[in-house]
């Protein structure tokens, strides 16, 4: 693929890729990666499975660190600065790029410490600050009528869906500026997926999300850009609503109608 | 005999014979295993009882009072030794503990992969199936030979190195079966990885780790090999640990092989004790960490 920087027009833009290449060992999964993530929009990134898509999701909060057979080449930029080979310790990093997972993840602990967890790594507040904070990251996550009255009970009691908005309770908690969503609903039902969505939407007036997903419908509904990957390639990036109706690609359209993948 | 070449009539027929072998082998290994829990069962039932049988009545509130007996007195009890015994297997499985959990702290997150982790591991599945009389031998050699007296330092030295093993792989064992999502959840947050570790991996695992704390603590309350050449036994109360201490099992052992009838009963009375307090122990502990979750 040519190294042509894919800027959206008109955007402010809050991540940027240039060149990012990711190996697993010997393996390259992400070949020569260059685009920007807006700010304060919800970017998807869609592909068939191996496509390095979650790769280029992990890259951002430096995820791949826990692994020693893996590492990244090339730049992701932040506020002026490379996040790749950042001084800073990768925990301000973290704190700032928030990620919730595919399966949910409850820590084993209440519903409140779940959420005041992250907390309590960067802020020191007092308990009454704390119990604002928790409620106000329950309601953002569109949780707290829910679990209001049973905060101290354990977080794995919740259903499936209710783990996963406390996850991005937990997330969000910390107040990041993005919000990484690795297939956030593929283990969910449809009405706990149209609650998560419903969030997603809600959350980008604060925050930049970035969401990888399988379900085209998903990032058709819920993205306003999309990026599509193939192999390791980024084939298309653009608005959602050009990328679905008018591809540019012949891939891009063979993937979204269903011919492929 | 092609499956598309058959008529739906043939198919069913093919499947209701597969079908009657199967519900066969099934009921032949129900059986088989059933037989299987019976045989193990039925040992475990007669040892039980046979031990209340014979143990009972030496139950008495002398037991725990009096000091063990010389042969044929008219009383006596096993003082010294249970008290030896709570002290020796309690103090060495606080020595051993946090040694051994820290190391399957090491083994399970820090070093997968390394070969300074392989090693230990390699070495501690040793350690783990040494008998125990080598390890009463060793602390023999390196403690009692040189200091010259048989102790109850030595003793909690001997079973804490028997703790150590066992503590080292369950907890090992249990952390590996936190999800590495999980974790990964934890470091998304910005958490470093000593307060992942406290915090999150290890709590998920501690039901697991304190099992695997308690089958040590069951194991060495039984231990006989490593005491004798290291706590000795003592005849009279001691809480003294540069003494040589009485234990239960280093009694029983005295006692149940001696000709005196009195002696024998104190044997029988202190088995009976050790197994109550190792099961009232198991179920206390089971039922915390059930409360817990």
């Amino acid at each position: 693929m040519d190294a042509k920087v894919e800027t959206p027009v008109g955007e402010q833009i809050k991540l940027s890729v240039r060149n990012l290449n990711f190996y697993y060992g010997g393996f390259h999964a992400l070949k020569n990666i260059t685009l920007d993530i807006p700010e304060k929009k919800v970017t998807a990134f869609i592909g068939p499975s191996g496509c390095g898509k979650s790769t280029l999701l992990r890259a951002f909060n430096r995820m791949y660190e826990l692994y020693p057979e893996q590492r990244a080449e090339g730049e992701i930029i932040m506020d002026g600065s490379n996040l790749l080979t950042s001084k800073d310790d990768v925990s301000l990093i973290r704190a700032k790029i928030g990620m919730v997972f595919q399966k949910p993840t409850p820590f084993p602990m209440s519903i409140y410490d779940n959420i005041a967890f992250g907390v309590k790594l960067f802020e020191s507040l007092p308990r009454v600050e704390m119990d604002e904070r928790v409620e106000w990251a329950l309601k953002k996550a569109a949780l707290w009528n829910e679990v209001k009255d049973k905060l101290g009970q354990s977080g794995s009691g919740l259903s499936g869906g209710q783990q996963q908005r406390l996850c991005i309770a937990r997330g969000i908690a910390i107040k990041p500026e993005v919000l990484l969503l690795d297939e956030p609903c593929s283990a969910l039902d449809p009405i706990s997926t149209g609650k998560i969505e419903e969030l997603i939407h809600e959350l980008k007036t604060d925050y930049t999300v970035v969401i990888v997903t399988h379900n085209m419908q998903q990032a058709a509904r819920s993205s306003d850009y999309t990026a599509y990957m193939y192999l390791g390639d980024l084939i298309e990036f653009g608005r959602t609503q050009d990328v679905f109706m008018r591809p540019t690609k012949k891939d891009t359209e063979d993937y979204i109608t269903g011919r492929f993948g | 005999m092609t499956a598309s070449a058959t008529s739906p009539g043939e198919r069913d027929t093919v499947r209701r014979r597969l079908h009657q072998k199967r519900k066969l082998a099934n009921i032949v290994a129900l059986a088989l295993a059933l037989t299987a829990m019976a045989f193990g069962l039925f040992w475990l039932i007669w040892i039980l009882v046979e031990t209340v049988r014979l143990g009972v009545g030496g139950l008495a509130l002398s037991l725990f009072t009096e000091m063990t007996p010389p042969p044929l007195a008219e009383i006596g009890g096993l003082a010294n030794a249970i008290f030896g015994s709570v002290m020796m297997v309690s103090l060495a499985t606080l020595l051993g503990t946090p040694i051994g959990v820290l190391a399957g702290i090491y083994l399970a997150e820090f070093g997968r992969g390394s070969w300074l982790a392989s090693t230990t591991r390699f070495i501690n599945d040793i350690l783990l199936s040494a008998p125990s009389i080598v390890i009463g031998l060793f602390i023999y050699a390196v403690v009692v030979a040189r200091v010259g007296s048989f102790s109850g330092f030595a003793g909690i030295l001997a079973l804490a190195l028997i703790v150590i093993p066992v503590v080292i792989r369950t907890t090992e064992n249990m952390l590996a079966l936190i999800p590495n999502a999980l974790r990964e959840a934890a470091y998304a947050l910005g958490t470093p990885k000593w307060r992942v570790i406290m915090t999150v991996t290890l709590k998920a695992a501690r039901a697991g780790v304190m099992t695997g704390i308690l089958l040590a603590f069951a194991r060495i309350a039984g231990e006989t090999a490593p005491l004798l050449f290291t706590a000795l036994s003592n005849q009279f109360w001691t809480s003294d640990l540069s003494q040589p201490m009485a234990s239960l099992p280093v009694t029983i052992f005295k006692f149940a092989m001696s000709p005196y009838e009195n002696w024998q009963k104190l044997a029988w009375a202190g088995v009976l004790l050790i197994t109550l307090g190792v099961l009232v122990l198991n179920i206390l502990a089971r039922t915390f960490l059930r409360n817990k979750h």
